[in-house]
Protein backbone atom coordinates (compact mmCIF):
# COMPACT_ATOMS: atom_id res chain seq x y z
CA UNK A 1 0.00 0.00 0.00
CA UNK A 2 1.89 2.99 1.54
CA UNK A 3 6.06 2.95 1.06
CA UNK A 4 7.97 3.01 4.33
CA UNK A 5 8.96 6.83 3.28
CA UNK A 6 5.20 7.64 3.49
CA UNK A 7 4.30 5.40 6.19
CA UNK A 8 7.15 7.73 8.18
CA UNK A 9 6.85 11.26 6.63
CA UNK A 10 3.22 11.82 5.90
CA UNK A 11 1.02 9.24 7.81
CA UNK A 12 2.94 9.10 11.25
CA UNK A 13 3.08 13.02 12.20
CA UNK A 14 -0.64 13.18 10.70
CA UNK A 15 -1.45 10.47 12.82
CA UNK A 16 0.16 11.99 15.58
CA UNK A 17 -1.42 15.42 15.55
CA UNK A 18 -4.84 13.40 15.36
CA UNK A 19 -3.89 11.51 18.50
CA UNK A 20 -2.69 14.37 20.22
CA UNK A 21 -5.60 16.44 19.36
CA UNK A 22 -8.41 15.04 21.87
CA UNK A 23 -6.30 16.27 24.67
CA UNK A 24 -5.71 19.95 23.37
CA UNK A 25 -9.47 20.17 22.72
CA UNK A 26 -10.58 19.30 26.33
CA UNK A 27 -7.65 21.07 27.32
CA UNK A 28 -8.47 24.10 25.63
CA UNK A 29 -12.55 23.42 26.39
CA UNK A 30 -11.26 23.43 30.14
CA UNK A 31 -9.76 26.50 30.03
CA UNK A 32 -12.06 28.56 28.76
CA UNK A 33 -15.01 27.06 30.58
CA UNK A 34 -16.49 25.37 27.56
CA UNK A 35 -17.03 21.68 28.91
CA UNK A 36 -20.47 21.73 29.72
CA UNK A 37 -21.58 22.05 33.21
CA UNK A 38 -19.58 19.29 34.93
CA UNK A 39 -16.20 19.67 33.02
CA UNK A 40 -13.98 17.31 35.18
CA UNK A 41 -16.62 14.30 34.78
CA UNK A 42 -16.45 15.52 30.84
CA UNK A 43 -12.94 15.12 31.04
CA UNK A 44 -12.70 11.53 32.91
CA UNK A 45 -15.11 10.31 30.02
CA UNK A 46 -13.27 11.53 27.43
CA UNK A 47 -10.21 10.71 28.30
CA UNK A 48 -11.43 6.99 28.98
CA UNK A 49 -12.38 6.63 25.59
CA UNK A 50 -9.86 7.91 23.98
CA UNK A 51 -7.30 5.37 25.73
CA UNK A 52 -9.51 2.69 24.50
CA UNK A 53 -9.87 3.71 21.17
CA UNK A 54 -6.03 4.03 20.66
CA UNK A 55 -5.69 0.60 22.31
CA UNK A 56 -8.11 -0.88 19.87
CA UNK A 57 -6.35 1.04 17.35
CA UNK A 58 -2.74 0.02 18.24
CA UNK A 59 -4.14 -3.59 17.87
CA UNK A 60 -5.53 -3.00 14.65
CA UNK A 61 -2.31 -2.44 12.85
CA UNK A 62 -1.27 -5.89 12.75
CA UNK A 63 -4.61 -7.07 11.10
CA UNK A 64 -4.24 -3.95 8.57
CA UNK A 65 -0.27 -4.99 7.65
CA UNK A 66 -1.38 -8.23 6.71
CA UNK A 67 -5.00 -7.27 4.85
CA UNK A 68 -3.73 -4.84 2.94
CA UNK A 69 -0.12 -5.53 2.54
CA UNK A 70 0.86 -2.40 4.05
CA UNK A 71 3.42 -3.48 6.03
CA UNK A 72 5.13 -0.21 7.01
CA UNK A 73 2.15 0.15 9.35
CA UNK A 74 4.35 -1.32 12.56
CA UNK A 75 6.26 1.88 12.39
CA UNK A 76 3.49 3.57 13.86
CA UNK A 77 2.29 0.96 16.29
CA UNK A 78 4.25 2.39 19.21
CA UNK A 79 3.11 5.50 18.59
CA UNK A 80 -0.57 4.83 19.22
CA UNK A 81 0.67 2.51 22.15
CA UNK A 82 1.98 4.76 23.65
CA UNK A 83 -1.12 7.63 23.24
CA UNK A 84 -3.27 5.25 24.63
CA UNK A 85 -1.30 4.82 27.91
CA UNK A 86 -0.94 8.81 27.15
CA UNK A 87 -4.86 8.49 27.90
CA UNK A 88 -5.19 5.73 30.51
CA UNK A 89 -2.71 8.17 32.67
CA UNK A 90 -5.27 11.00 32.57
CA UNK A 91 -8.00 9.43 32.96
CA UNK A 92 -6.90 7.90 36.10
CA UNK A 93 -4.80 10.97 37.50
CA UNK A 94 -8.30 12.54 37.00
CA UNK A 95 -10.22 9.73 38.83
CA UNK A 96 -7.22 10.47 41.84
CA UNK A 97 -7.37 14.28 41.99
CA UNK A 98 -10.85 15.30 41.45
CA UNK A 99 -12.91 12.81 42.25
CA UNK A 100 -10.48 11.18 45.15
CA UNK A 101 -9.39 14.74 46.43
CA UNK A 102 -5.73 12.29 46.44
CA UNK A 103 -6.72 10.18 49.67
CA UNK A 104 -4.69 7.10 48.92
CA UNK A 105 -6.90 5.42 51.92
CA UNK A 106 -10.30 6.23 49.89
CA UNK A 107 -9.02 5.46 46.71
CA UNK A 108 -7.44 1.76 48.12
CA UNK A 109 -11.33 1.49 49.78
CA UNK A 110 -12.73 1.94 46.15
CA UNK A 111 -10.73 -0.36 44.37
CA UNK A 112 -11.79 -3.19 46.88
CA UNK A 113 -15.04 -2.32 46.81
CA UNK A 114 -16.22 -1.69 43.01
CA UNK A 115 -15.28 -4.08 40.47
CA UNK A 116 -15.16 -1.92 37.61
CA UNK A 117 -12.54 0.39 39.11
CA UNK A 118 -10.55 -2.74 40.08
CA UNK A 119 -10.48 -4.16 36.53
CA UNK A 120 -9.84 -0.67 35.43
CA UNK A 121 -7.06 -0.23 37.85
CA UNK A 122 -5.77 -3.53 36.92
CA UNK A 123 -6.02 -2.95 33.36
CA UNK A 124 -3.77 0.61 34.23
CA UNK A 125 -0.90 -1.55 36.22
CA UNK A 126 -0.60 -4.04 32.97
CA UNK A 127 0.02 -1.24 30.66
CA UNK A 128 2.57 -0.01 33.06
CA UNK A 129 5.07 -2.64 32.38
CA UNK A 130 4.49 -1.91 28.18
CA UNK A 131 5.25 1.75 28.40
CA UNK A 132 7.84 1.18 30.14
CA UNK A 133 9.90 -1.42 27.53
CA UNK A 134 8.39 0.42 24.69
CA UNK A 135 11.85 2.16 24.08
CA UNK A 136 14.39 0.86 21.19
CA UNK A 137 16.74 -0.05 24.21
CA UNK A 138 14.04 -1.71 26.10
CA UNK A 139 13.34 -4.23 23.10
CA UNK A 140 17.46 -4.91 22.72
CA UNK A 141 17.89 -5.67 26.16
CA UNK A 142 14.57 -7.96 26.20
CA UNK A 143 15.73 -9.42 23.06
CA UNK A 144 12.77 -10.43 21.02
CA UNK A 145 11.21 -13.33 21.87
CA UNK A 146 10.63 -12.11 25.77
CA UNK A 147 9.57 -8.96 24.47
CA UNK A 148 6.76 -10.32 22.27
CA UNK A 149 6.11 -12.39 25.17
CA UNK A 150 5.98 -9.48 27.45
CA UNK A 151 3.90 -7.20 25.24
CA UNK A 152 1.00 -10.02 24.41
CA UNK A 153 -0.45 -8.06 27.87
CA UNK A 154 -1.54 -6.02 25.50
CA UNK A 155 -4.44 -8.50 25.00
CA UNK A 156 -5.44 -8.65 28.37
CA UNK A 157 -5.11 -4.70 29.33
CA UNK A 158 -7.75 -4.87 26.26
CA UNK A 159 -10.03 -7.09 27.57
CA UNK A 160 -9.94 -5.34 30.82
CA UNK A 161 -10.45 -2.17 29.47
CA UNK A 162 -13.68 -3.06 27.85
CA UNK A 163 -15.06 -5.11 31.13
CA UNK A 164 -14.40 -1.90 32.88
CA UNK A 165 -16.61 0.43 30.62
CA UNK A 166 -19.09 -2.21 30.18
CA UNK A 167 -19.30 -2.73 34.06
CA UNK A 168 -19.71 1.23 34.77
CA UNK A 169 -22.59 1.12 31.94
CA UNK A 170 -24.69 -1.41 33.03
CA UNK A 171 -27.66 -0.16 32.87
CA UNK A 172 -29.73 -0.84 29.09
CA UNK A 173 -29.73 3.18 29.01
CA UNK A 174 -25.91 3.01 28.57
CA UNK A 175 -24.83 -0.35 27.10
CA UNK A 176 -24.78 0.36 23.89
CA UNK A 177 -21.36 2.02 23.73
CA UNK A 178 -19.50 -0.14 25.64
CA UNK A 179 -20.84 -2.80 23.50
CA UNK A 180 -19.31 -1.82 19.87
CA UNK A 181 -16.17 -1.57 21.59
CA UNK A 182 -16.69 -4.77 22.83
CA UNK A 183 -17.10 -5.92 19.54
CA UNK A 184 -14.22 -4.15 17.94
CA UNK A 185 -12.01 -5.77 20.32
CA UNK A 186 -13.47 -9.44 19.60
CA UNK A 187 -13.61 -8.92 16.08
CA UNK A 188 -9.57 -7.61 16.43
CA UNK A 189 -8.93 -10.45 18.63
CA UNK A 190 -9.99 -13.11 16.49
CA UNK A 191 -8.52 -12.29 13.38
CA UNK A 192 -5.39 -12.97 14.73
CA UNK A 193 -6.73 -16.75 14.72
CA UNK A 194 -4.15 -18.18 11.99
CA UNK A 195 -6.49 -19.81 10.10
CA UNK A 196 -8.62 -16.59 9.82
CA UNK A 197 -5.58 -14.32 9.22
CA UNK A 198 -4.12 -16.69 6.43
CA UNK A 199 -7.53 -16.64 4.29
CA UNK A 200 -7.40 -12.89 5.27
CA UNK A 201 -3.60 -12.53 3.94
CA UNK A 202 -2.79 -10.91 0.72
CA UNK B 1 -49.04 43.18 51.27
CA UNK B 2 -45.77 41.20 51.44
CA UNK B 3 -42.61 42.55 53.59
CA UNK B 4 -39.33 41.60 52.64
CA UNK B 5 -36.72 40.59 55.21
CA UNK B 6 -33.32 42.61 54.39
CA UNK B 7 -31.64 39.45 53.77
CA UNK B 8 -34.06 38.84 50.42
CA UNK B 9 -31.59 39.68 47.37
CA UNK B 10 -32.91 39.17 44.53
CA UNK B 11 -30.91 37.02 42.77
CA UNK B 12 -31.58 38.44 39.24
CA UNK B 13 -29.59 41.01 41.21
CA UNK B 14 -26.51 39.02 41.08
CA UNK B 15 -25.39 38.34 37.43
CA UNK B 16 -26.15 41.00 34.95
CA UNK B 17 -28.31 39.68 31.68
CA UNK B 18 -25.58 41.18 29.25
CA UNK B 19 -22.62 38.89 31.24
CA UNK B 20 -24.67 35.83 30.72
CA UNK B 21 -25.73 36.34 27.45
CA UNK B 22 -22.14 37.01 26.55
CA UNK B 23 -21.09 33.71 27.66
CA UNK B 24 -23.63 32.15 25.71
CA UNK B 25 -22.75 33.42 22.69
CA UNK B 26 -18.93 32.80 23.32
CA UNK B 27 -20.16 29.12 23.95
CA UNK B 28 -22.21 28.87 20.29
CA UNK B 29 -19.22 29.98 18.59
CA UNK B 30 -17.11 27.65 20.47
CA UNK B 31 -19.26 24.89 19.84
CA UNK B 32 -19.32 25.47 16.29
CA UNK B 33 -15.83 25.12 16.31
CA UNK B 34 -15.73 21.86 18.42
CA UNK B 35 -18.14 20.77 16.00
CA UNK B 36 -16.07 21.68 13.28
CA UNK B 37 -12.96 19.75 14.75
CA UNK B 38 -15.17 16.44 15.52
CA UNK B 39 -16.28 16.58 11.77
CA UNK B 40 -12.60 16.33 10.16
CA UNK B 41 -11.55 13.93 13.20
CA UNK B 42 -14.85 11.79 11.71
CA UNK B 43 -15.80 10.59 15.08
CA UNK B 44 -18.97 11.54 17.42
CA UNK B 45 -18.00 12.21 20.68
CA UNK B 46 -19.32 12.59 23.95
CA UNK B 47 -17.44 15.90 23.86
CA UNK B 48 -19.11 17.81 20.99
CA UNK B 49 -22.52 16.50 22.11
CA UNK B 50 -22.11 18.05 25.53
CA UNK B 51 -20.53 21.11 24.17
CA UNK B 52 -23.56 21.14 22.00
CA UNK B 53 -25.72 21.40 25.09
CA UNK B 54 -25.04 25.28 25.66
CA UNK B 55 -25.29 25.52 21.76
CA UNK B 56 -28.75 24.67 20.98
CA UNK B 57 -29.92 27.99 19.99
CA UNK B 58 -32.59 27.93 22.32
CA UNK B 59 -32.41 31.79 24.36
CA UNK B 60 -33.01 31.40 27.88
CA UNK B 61 -35.79 33.63 29.41
CA UNK B 62 -34.46 36.58 31.39
CA UNK B 63 -34.27 35.32 34.84
CA UNK B 64 -37.11 36.80 36.87
CA UNK B 65 -39.23 37.79 34.00
CA UNK B 66 -42.02 35.79 34.94
CA UNK B 67 -42.26 36.09 38.43
CA UNK B 68 -40.51 39.56 39.33
CA UNK B 69 -41.86 39.65 43.32
CA UNK B 70 -42.10 36.27 43.93
CA UNK B 71 -40.77 35.99 47.47
CA UNK B 72 -38.23 33.65 49.03
CA UNK B 73 -39.57 30.67 51.49
CA UNK B 74 -37.55 30.46 54.76
CA UNK B 75 -36.87 26.38 54.00
CA UNK B 76 -34.19 27.75 51.40
CA UNK B 77 -30.72 27.28 51.52
CA UNK B 78 -28.17 30.56 51.54
CA UNK B 79 -25.97 28.39 49.31
CA UNK B 80 -24.37 30.48 46.28
CA UNK B 81 -26.90 28.92 43.29
CA UNK B 82 -25.77 26.63 40.77
CA UNK B 83 -25.96 28.93 37.29
CA UNK B 84 -29.03 29.14 35.18
CA UNK B 85 -27.05 27.98 31.96
CA UNK B 86 -26.22 24.52 34.13
CA UNK B 87 -29.62 23.60 35.18
CA UNK B 88 -31.01 23.99 32.38
CA UNK B 89 -28.77 22.35 29.73
CA UNK B 90 -27.22 19.24 31.83
CA UNK B 91 -29.98 17.32 32.53
CA UNK B 92 -31.37 13.97 33.69
CA UNK B 93 -34.70 13.48 31.58
CA UNK B 94 -34.58 9.77 29.84
CA UNK B 95 -38.05 10.72 28.18
CA UNK B 96 -36.03 12.99 25.52
CA UNK B 97 -32.69 10.81 25.48
CA UNK B 98 -30.29 9.37 28.07
CA UNK B 99 -27.68 11.99 27.75
CA UNK B 100 -27.44 15.41 29.58
CA UNK B 101 -27.86 17.38 26.66
CA UNK B 102 -30.34 15.85 24.83
CA UNK B 103 -33.92 17.31 26.72
CA UNK B 104 -32.39 20.67 26.37
CA UNK B 105 -32.78 19.98 22.82
CA UNK B 106 -35.52 17.91 22.26
CA UNK B 107 -38.28 18.55 25.13
CA UNK B 108 -39.07 21.87 22.50
CA UNK B 109 -41.18 18.95 21.01
CA UNK B 110 -43.24 18.56 24.46
CA UNK B 111 -46.94 20.24 24.73
CA UNK B 112 -47.31 21.84 27.91
CA UNK B 113 -50.73 23.73 27.20
CA UNK B 114 -53.17 22.37 27.62
CA UNK B 115 -52.35 20.53 30.36
CA UNK B 116 -54.09 18.82 32.99
CA UNK B 117 -53.54 16.88 36.51
CA UNK B 118 -55.74 13.80 37.00
CA UNK B 119 -56.47 12.64 40.41
CA UNK B 120 -57.72 9.49 41.36
CA UNK B 121 -57.36 6.66 43.82
CA UNK B 122 -58.22 7.05 47.48
CA UNK B 123 -60.45 10.82 47.13
CA UNK B 124 -63.77 11.88 48.28
CA UNK B 125 -64.04 12.63 44.55
CA UNK B 126 -61.53 11.68 41.64
CA UNK B 127 -60.81 15.09 39.95
CA UNK B 128 -58.80 16.99 36.61
CA UNK B 129 -57.24 19.67 37.32
CA UNK B 130 -56.05 22.22 34.88
CA UNK B 131 -53.13 23.43 34.64
CA UNK B 132 -54.36 27.10 35.06
CA UNK B 133 -56.47 26.41 38.03
CA UNK B 134 -53.33 24.98 39.86
CA UNK B 135 -51.35 27.95 39.41
CA UNK B 136 -54.35 30.44 40.33
CA UNK B 137 -55.26 27.90 43.33
CA UNK B 138 -52.71 27.73 45.17
CA UNK B 139 -49.71 30.39 46.62
CA UNK B 140 -46.21 30.34 44.99
CA UNK B 141 -42.74 31.18 46.46
CA UNK B 142 -39.21 30.74 46.02
CA UNK B 143 -37.64 27.16 47.48
CA UNK B 144 -33.94 26.92 47.51
CA UNK B 145 -33.26 23.54 47.67
CA UNK B 146 -30.15 21.83 47.09
CA UNK B 147 -30.70 18.77 44.53
CA UNK B 148 -28.53 15.99 44.95
CA UNK B 149 -28.20 13.03 41.67
CA UNK B 150 -27.86 9.80 42.36
CA UNK B 151 -25.38 9.61 39.85
CA UNK B 152 -22.84 11.69 42.15
CA UNK B 153 -23.38 15.01 41.09
CA UNK B 154 -25.57 18.17 42.99
CA UNK B 155 -26.92 21.36 42.49
CA UNK B 156 -28.54 24.56 44.29
CA UNK B 157 -31.70 25.37 42.55
CA UNK B 158 -34.00 28.26 42.86
CA UNK B 159 -37.59 26.55 42.41
CA UNK B 160 -41.18 28.82 42.45
CA UNK B 161 -43.29 26.17 43.62
CA UNK B 162 -46.17 25.58 46.58
CA UNK B 163 -46.12 22.88 49.29
CA UNK B 164 -47.70 19.57 48.01
CA UNK B 165 -49.52 19.62 51.16
CA UNK B 166 -51.82 22.48 50.01
CA UNK B 167 -52.46 20.45 46.92
CA UNK B 168 -52.95 17.02 48.93
CA UNK B 169 -55.36 18.97 50.89
CA UNK B 170 -57.69 20.37 47.86
CA UNK B 171 -57.90 16.50 46.81
CA UNK B 172 -59.41 15.30 50.41
CA UNK B 173 -57.97 12.25 50.41
CA UNK B 174 -59.68 9.81 52.69
CA UNK B 175 -58.37 7.86 55.46
CA UNK B 176 -57.10 4.57 53.23
CA UNK B 177 -54.60 7.31 51.39
CA UNK B 178 -51.20 6.13 52.73
CA UNK B 179 -49.35 6.79 49.63
CA UNK B 180 -49.07 8.87 46.61
CA UNK B 181 -48.16 7.38 43.40
CA UNK B 182 -46.79 9.96 40.90
CA UNK B 183 -47.11 9.51 36.67
CA UNK B 184 -45.31 11.32 34.17
CA UNK B 185 -47.02 11.85 30.68
CA UNK B 186 -46.48 8.95 28.43
CA UNK B 187 -46.22 10.38 24.74
CA UNK B 188 -43.47 9.27 22.38
CA UNK B 189 -44.71 11.53 19.46
CA UNK B 190 -44.01 14.70 21.78
CA UNK B 191 -40.58 12.63 24.24
CA UNK B 192 -38.71 11.15 21.69
CA UNK B 193 -36.73 9.19 24.64
CA UNK B 194 -39.93 6.90 25.17
CA UNK B 195 -39.30 5.28 22.03
CA UNK B 196 -36.41 3.59 23.15
CA UNK B 197 -37.57 1.15 25.98
CA UNK B 198 -34.90 1.84 28.34
CA UNK B 199 -37.18 2.50 31.51
CA UNK B 200 -40.71 1.23 31.50
CA UNK B 201 -42.65 4.31 30.18
CA UNK B 202 -44.30 6.30 31.54
CA UNK B 203 -42.21 7.26 34.23
CA UNK B 204 -43.63 6.43 37.96
CA UNK B 205 -42.95 7.37 41.65
CA UNK B 206 -44.17 7.55 44.48
CA UNK B 207 -44.13 9.24 47.89
CA UNK B 208 -45.39 8.25 51.49
CA UNK B 209 -48.43 10.05 52.59
CA UNK B 210 -46.38 11.60 55.47
CA UNK B 211 -43.80 12.65 53.14
CA UNK B 212 -45.40 13.72 50.50
CA UNK B 213 -47.41 16.62 52.95
CA UNK B 214 -44.01 17.37 54.77
CA UNK B 215 -43.31 21.36 54.63
CA UNK B 216 -40.60 20.68 52.56
CA UNK B 217 -41.87 18.62 49.50
CA UNK B 218 -43.15 20.88 47.05
CA UNK B 219 -44.83 20.85 43.71
CA UNK B 220 -42.63 23.00 41.51
CA UNK B 221 -43.66 25.01 38.36
CA UNK B 222 -40.98 27.22 38.05
CA UNK B 223 -36.83 27.63 38.20
CA UNK B 224 -34.88 30.99 38.34
CA UNK B 225 -38.25 33.46 38.20
CA UNK B 226 -39.89 31.54 35.54
CA UNK B 227 -42.11 29.10 34.58
CA UNK B 228 -40.63 25.79 34.05
CA UNK B 229 -38.37 24.69 30.73
CA UNK B 230 -39.52 21.43 29.83
CA UNK B 231 -36.02 19.97 30.47
CA UNK B 232 -36.62 20.22 33.94
CA UNK B 233 -39.83 18.92 33.96
CA UNK B 234 -42.57 21.60 33.13
CA UNK B 235 -45.81 22.87 33.40
CA UNK B 236 -45.40 20.99 37.18
CA UNK B 237 -42.99 18.50 38.75
CA UNK B 238 -41.89 17.24 42.23
CA UNK B 239 -38.96 18.43 44.05
CA UNK B 240 -38.24 16.38 47.42
CA UNK B 241 -34.38 18.12 48.00
CA UNK B 242 -33.60 15.23 50.91
CA UNK B 243 -34.28 12.52 48.01
CA UNK B 244 -32.09 11.97 45.11
CA UNK B 245 -33.25 13.80 42.06
CA UNK B 246 -34.78 10.94 40.57
CA UNK B 247 -37.73 10.62 43.37
CA UNK B 248 -38.46 14.75 41.40
CA UNK B 249 -40.88 13.07 39.03
CA UNK B 250 -41.18 15.89 35.90
CA UNK B 251 -43.95 16.84 33.59
CA UNK B 252 -46.38 15.09 35.83
CA UNK B 253 -50.32 14.13 34.73
CA UNK B 254 -51.68 12.08 37.26
CA UNK B 255 -52.03 11.49 41.36
CA UNK B 256 -53.26 8.44 42.74
CA UNK B 257 -53.80 8.33 46.28
CA UNK B 258 -53.19 4.50 47.43
CA UNK B 259 -52.76 2.25 50.34
CA UNK B 260 -50.13 0.09 48.62
CA UNK B 261 -46.90 1.41 48.64
CA UNK B 262 -46.27 2.26 44.57
CA UNK B 263 -43.23 0.81 42.92
CA UNK B 264 -41.37 3.56 41.45
CA UNK B 265 -39.97 2.97 37.82
CA UNK B 266 -36.61 2.87 38.83
CA UNK B 267 -37.32 0.39 41.17
CA UNK B 268 -38.93 -1.53 38.54
CA UNK B 269 -35.63 -1.30 36.55
CA UNK B 270 -33.08 -2.12 39.04
CA UNK B 271 -34.56 -3.11 42.50
CA UNK B 272 -31.31 -3.62 44.38
CA UNK B 273 -29.83 -0.14 43.12
CA UNK B 274 -32.61 1.89 43.07
CA UNK B 275 -35.14 1.63 46.62
CA UNK B 276 -38.67 3.09 46.74
CA UNK B 277 -37.11 5.52 49.76
CA UNK B 278 -33.80 6.56 48.07
CA UNK B 279 -33.23 9.20 50.99
CA UNK B 280 -30.07 10.94 50.31
CA UNK B 281 -27.32 8.74 52.30
CA UNK B 282 -23.74 8.59 52.45
CA UNK B 283 -23.66 5.85 54.43
CA UNK B 284 -25.36 3.81 51.54
CA UNK B 285 -23.18 2.90 48.81
CA UNK B 286 -24.62 2.70 45.41
CA UNK B 287 -23.51 -1.00 44.06
CA UNK B 288 -21.32 0.52 41.03
CA UNK B 289 -20.33 3.96 42.89
CA UNK B 290 -19.81 5.69 46.28
CA UNK B 291 -22.76 7.86 47.49
CA UNK B 292 -20.31 9.51 50.22
CA UNK B 293 -19.13 12.46 48.03
CA UNK B 294 -20.66 14.58 45.79
CA UNK B 295 -19.59 17.25 42.78
CA UNK B 296 -21.22 20.33 42.76
CA UNK B 297 -22.02 21.62 39.38
CA UNK B 298 -19.62 24.35 39.19
CA UNK B 299 -16.50 23.08 41.59
CA UNK B 300 -13.92 20.41 40.55
CA UNK B 301 -13.28 18.96 43.66
CA UNK B 302 -15.69 16.62 45.05
CA UNK B 303 -17.60 17.99 48.86
CA UNK B 304 -18.83 15.19 51.29
CA UNK B 305 -22.86 14.12 51.08
CA UNK B 306 -24.95 14.72 53.98
CA UNK B 307 -27.27 12.47 55.44
CA UNK B 308 -30.61 13.40 53.91
CA UNK B 309 -28.93 15.31 51.53
CA UNK B 310 -28.69 17.73 54.83
CA UNK B 311 -32.13 18.33 55.38
CA UNK B 312 -31.90 15.64 58.28
CA UNK B 313 -33.17 17.98 61.47
CA UNK B 314 -36.23 18.61 59.11
CA UNK B 315 -37.13 15.22 58.26
CA UNK B 316 -35.12 12.60 60.13
CA UNK B 317 -37.58 12.08 62.42
CA UNK B 318 -40.37 10.68 59.36
CA UNK B 319 -37.43 7.79 59.62
CA UNK B 320 -37.34 7.18 63.22
CA UNK B 321 -36.75 3.31 64.06
CA UNK B 322 -36.24 2.32 60.23
CA UNK B 323 -33.03 0.69 58.85
CA UNK B 324 -32.19 2.91 56.22
CA UNK B 325 -29.22 0.31 55.01
CA UNK B 326 -32.39 -1.82 54.08
CA UNK B 327 -34.80 0.65 53.05
CA UNK B 328 -32.34 2.63 50.86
Amino acid sequence: MFSTEITLKVVKPVVFILCLLPAMMLVYGFLTHNLGADPIQLMLKETGEWALRLLLATLAVTPIRHIFGWSSLIRIRRMLGLFSFFYALLHITIYITFDQSLDIVEIINDIFKRPFITIGVMSFLLMLPLALTSSNYAIRYLTGKKWKQLHQLVYLVGIGAVIHFLWLAQSKAYITEPLIYMTILAMLLLVRHPPIMQKLKR
Amino acid sequence: MLIKSPSDIKPSEITSESDYKNRRQFLQQMGKVAAATAITLGTTTQLTACQGATNTGMDLPEKYRDYPDITRHALSTKEKLTDYDSITSYCNFYEFGTSKSAPSFYSILMQTRPWTVEVEGEVEKPLTLNIEDILRRFALQEYVYRLRCVEGWSMVIPWVGFPLADLIKYCKPTSNAKYVHFVSLHNPEQMIGQKRDVLDWPYEEGLRIDEATHPLTIMSVGMYGNELLNQNGAPIRLVVPWKYGFKSIKSVVKLRFTEKQPVSTWTKSAEDEYGFYANVNPEVDHPRWSQGKERRIGEYFKRKTLLFNGYADQVASLYSGMDLHKHF
